[in-house]
């Protein structure tokens, strides 16, 4: 029984990937749930919004590290992450005036905005692969480990080593930054409220003289904001290859919609959701158990309840489950 | 939806064949003719081959989206368990893989089935409360484990019995032909387990649930090897048709070409191309026939007048759950068919090709270009989008080439433009879509 090798090797494992993967799907759902909420319809292009903000970041770290220019320990693509976040929102706002704000004239429908965004996906897909190509990219430089296994082993004593990637630690602290602040401006400068007005209640918003076009214009700017933000991130952490973006669609939406469409601290509480199961689940158990057994002891399989091939049918499969019992998500979204 | 953007938008067209229509369908028949002459027969029979088969699943997803509004984005599964019929059907079945744990894998799902309906009777039987719960997670849990045990050992049997070639249960050895109403079935079944679970969904929550669906079909596809070897493919799957060098070895068949002047190996190959045509064109005019039927009969306007309002219908009393589950099961049934029909013409099955740009989103530009609502359009788009999804990658390194004229050998923009050239057809597909949607929301053939 060797209760804290088991914890660490848990937190090695499970707890510390899991968080690191959370925050990002939590920033990706916060950009859907944003969208659904205020321009009211499921954006399929997310994740290749994702992707194009990356590609545009990682565009900006190569130039930055040809003119020798690096933020030490850190990845550079911090630095270039501001440029990634403006030509993804010029893009966004282009997309919205050249596609979008025809339907919402109209007053389309929103299962047409949803067609229109299909439309939408396609095209950036296109220009992602037409630009960066379809190959694995990695960009993170700067110091790999917070704290090395070994490391850790030699501090503590313990038989178990637990390693904290550099990206993992940035992810979370970006993540809660990029949190607090959106809530900061949500609940706290007049924008926000006229957008969460807007959201909760369009026509009384523009009776209230609430600009929509305003509305409109900064809620894709920060959509470009976290979507470039999550799509960094994931790409520091893991790497960044188009088509895993486009996939990334899946267990985004899935959080934002176990956590309630439409409401942001849903969908903070959808991607941790969704990312603890994605990993528990598909986690081999043996060594952590094997730990908590007796000396020498470890039980014959390897504890695995599915293999890591049905990542994604986790996500749905907890998807599923949530709507049918609550079909608005955990915490109440909104159905339009 | 008949009407995107306004419900004024254009006046109901003439019923019957118009010269616009006729025109459209003479400017794919120009496409597919000019593919012959300019590229080979070959070539033009193979994309009119998948062009029918695309034209099936737009049919089908025209069923659900155009009649009945519903928005299924999970196409990719259906057509993946069609493909999966094939296999179930045609396939010989393998007796070692049999004895050594075929009993144990069917004990294991169906005690895995049990657990599920178990769990659902008790939590209807059991009052609300705390308990309820408890005794439900506990069911499933305690399930899950025993499922587990069983279904594991019996996969492990059947996989190891010569992985490389078997390694599965193979199937019933019946002809192919029977796979494509079977695939049909099974998708029904699918599309009935998921209508139960998400057809009470709106709009938005249908299509990520069907999204969803779509990627864990594919996922079991992919992994249970006992089923259809996974990733290990299943090749060499039965044909409806003659091989190739079966006629090349037909003296009739060699003679009679000959005479008409043509290379018998040249000649095979079409006839082959020929004889799948054929059978495609059957079953797809089967499916308009059925389709114009079901359009305009007292069915298909209550399905219309559920669509366009779904309050008023109910009022009338019509069960609209009832009715749209009713068509989900149909149009993810035609899908199934398409996809038996599909793996048939490649005669093998490839979980790993399943990817939703090409087979649930790409049928959609299909229905949205072709015009919702209208199987002729759908029928249209079908052959139009799928030409072009083709057509588009040399087209689009000729004009890269035209670019790159003036530019050395190897100079980096020639080399990249020339290289991403094959990512044109994704954003021509974009465009399309958005433009259509735009300017003709109706699409090229609307509904009447």
């Amino acid at each position: 029984m060797d209760f804290l090798n088991a914890l660490v090797a848990l937190a090695n494992f499970v707890l510390v990937p899991a968080t690191a993967y959370g925050a990002q799907l939590a920033l990706g759902a916060l950009g859907v749930t944003l969208i659904y909420g205020i321009l009211r319809f499921s954006n399929f292009a997310h994740g290749d919004t994702m992707a194009f903000g990356t590609m545009v970041t990682i565009f900006g770290t190569w130039g930055l590290q040809a003119a020798g220019v690096t933020l030490g320990p850190l990845p550079t693509a911090l630095l270039a992450l501001p440029l990634g976040i403006a030509v993804t929102a010029a893009l966004m706002i282009g997309t919205d005036r050249v596609v979008y704000r025809f339907y919402r004239e109209k007053k389309a429908k929103p299962v047409i905005f949803v067609i229109a965004s299909l439309g939408v996906m396609f095209i950036m897909n296109g220009i992602v692969r037409f630009l960066i190509g379809v190959d694995d990219q990695r960009f993170s430089d700067g110091e790999r480990f917070i704290i090395r296994a070994r490391d850790f082993r030699e501090m503590t004593g313990l038989d178990e080593g637990l390693a904290f990637r550099t990206t993992q630690g940035i992810t979370i602290v970006v993540a809660v930054i990029a949190v607090v602040a959106l809530f900061w401006f949500l609940n706290r400068t007049r924008t926000g409220k006229s957008m969460r007005a807007f959201s909760d209640n369009e026509d009384l918003a523009l009776l209230s003289g609430i600009n929509p076009d305003r509305v409109v214009l900064v809620t894709w700017i920060i959509v470009a904001a976290l979507a470039t933000t999550a799509g960094v991130l994931y790409g520091l952490d893991k790497s960044f290859k188009p088509f895993t973006y486009f996939q990334l669609l899946l267990p985004i939406f899935a959080s934002a919609i176990v956590g309630g469409l439409g409401n942001p601290l849903g969908a903070i509480l959808g991607g941790f959701l969704i990312a603890f199961s994605e990993v528990g689940v598909t986690y081999a158990f043996r060594k952590v158990v094997g730990y908590l057994g007796p000396e020498d002891w470890q039980p014959e399989g390897l504890l695995q309840l599915l293999s890591t091939d049905y990542k994604f049918a986790v996500s749905f499969g907890i998807l599923l489950i949530v709507l049918l019992f609550k079909p608005t998500g955990i915490m109440k979204g909104k159905s339009v | 939806m008949s009407d995107v953007t306004s419900p004024t938008a254009t006046a109901p067209a003439p019923s019957g064949f118009n010269a616009k229509n006729v025109a459209l369908f003479a400017l794919v028949a120009v496409l597919f003719l000019g593919t012959g002459f300019v590229q080979s027969w070959n070539t033009a029979l193979t994309i009119f081959n998948m062009g029918l088969i695309s034209c099936i699943m737009a049919l089908g997803v025209n069923m659900q989206w155009g009649y009945a509004g519903l928005f299924n984005v999970g196409v990719m599964g259906f057509v993946a368990l069609g493909g999966l019929a094939t296999v179930l059907v045609s396939v010989d079945p393998v007796p070692e893989a049999w004895s050594a744990g075929g009993l144990q894998v069917i004990m294991g799902l169906i005690l895995g089935a049990l657990t599920i309906v178990g769990a659902i009777l008790l939590w209807n039987a059991m009052p609300r409360g705390r308990l309820r719960g408890l005794v439900m997670l506990v069911v499933l849990l305690a399930g899950f484990v025993v499922f587990r045990q069983v279904f594991d050992g019996g996969t492990q049997a059947v996989e190891s019995i010569d992985p490389a070639v078997s390694g599965f249960l193979g199937g019933l050895g019946l002809p192919v032909l029977f796979a494509w109403p079977v695939g049909g079935l099974l998708a029904a079944g699918a599309a009935w387990i998921i209508g139960k679970t998400a057809l009470g969904l709106r709009s938005d929550y249908l299509a990520i649930a069907t999204l969803g669906i779509a990627e864990i079909i594919i996922a079991v596809l992919k992994n249970e090897d006992w089923l259809a070897r996974g990733v290990k493919n299943v090749i060499g799957i039965d044909r409806p048709v003659p091989y190739e060098v079966e006629l090349q070895a037909n003296q009739g068949f060699v003679d009679m070409v000959t005479t008409y002047g043509a290379d018998p190996v040249t000649a095979s190959t079409i006839t082959v191309k020929l004889l799948y045509s054929l059978l495609f064109i059957v079953v797809l005019g089967l499916l308009i026939w059925l389709s114009e039927k079901a359009w305009n009969s007292p069915w298909g306007r209550m399905m219309r007048a559920i669509r366009d309002n779904e309050v008023s219908a109910s009022a009338m009393g019509k069960n609209v759950k009832k009715r749209h589950m009713q068509i989900f099961i149909l149009g993810s049934a035609v899908c199934g068919i398409a996809g038996a029909m599909m793996t048939t013409l490649d005669s093998q099955l490839v979980p790993g090709t399943y990817q939703p740009l090409r087979f649930t989103f790409l049928i959609w530009v299909m229905v949205i270009v072709g015009g919702s609502g209208n199987n002729w359009g759908a029928v249209l788009g079908g052959f139009l989008i799928w030409w072009l999804w083709v057509q588009v990658e040399p087209l689009g390194l000729l004009l890269m080439q035209t670019l790159t004229y003036g530019m050395e050998d190897g100079y980096w923009l020639r080399e990249h433009l020339l290289d991403s050239a094959a990512h044109m057809r994704l954003l021509t597909m974009g465009l399309i879509l958005l433009l259509v949607l735009r300017f003709s929301p109706r699409g090229l053939i609307p509904e009447k």
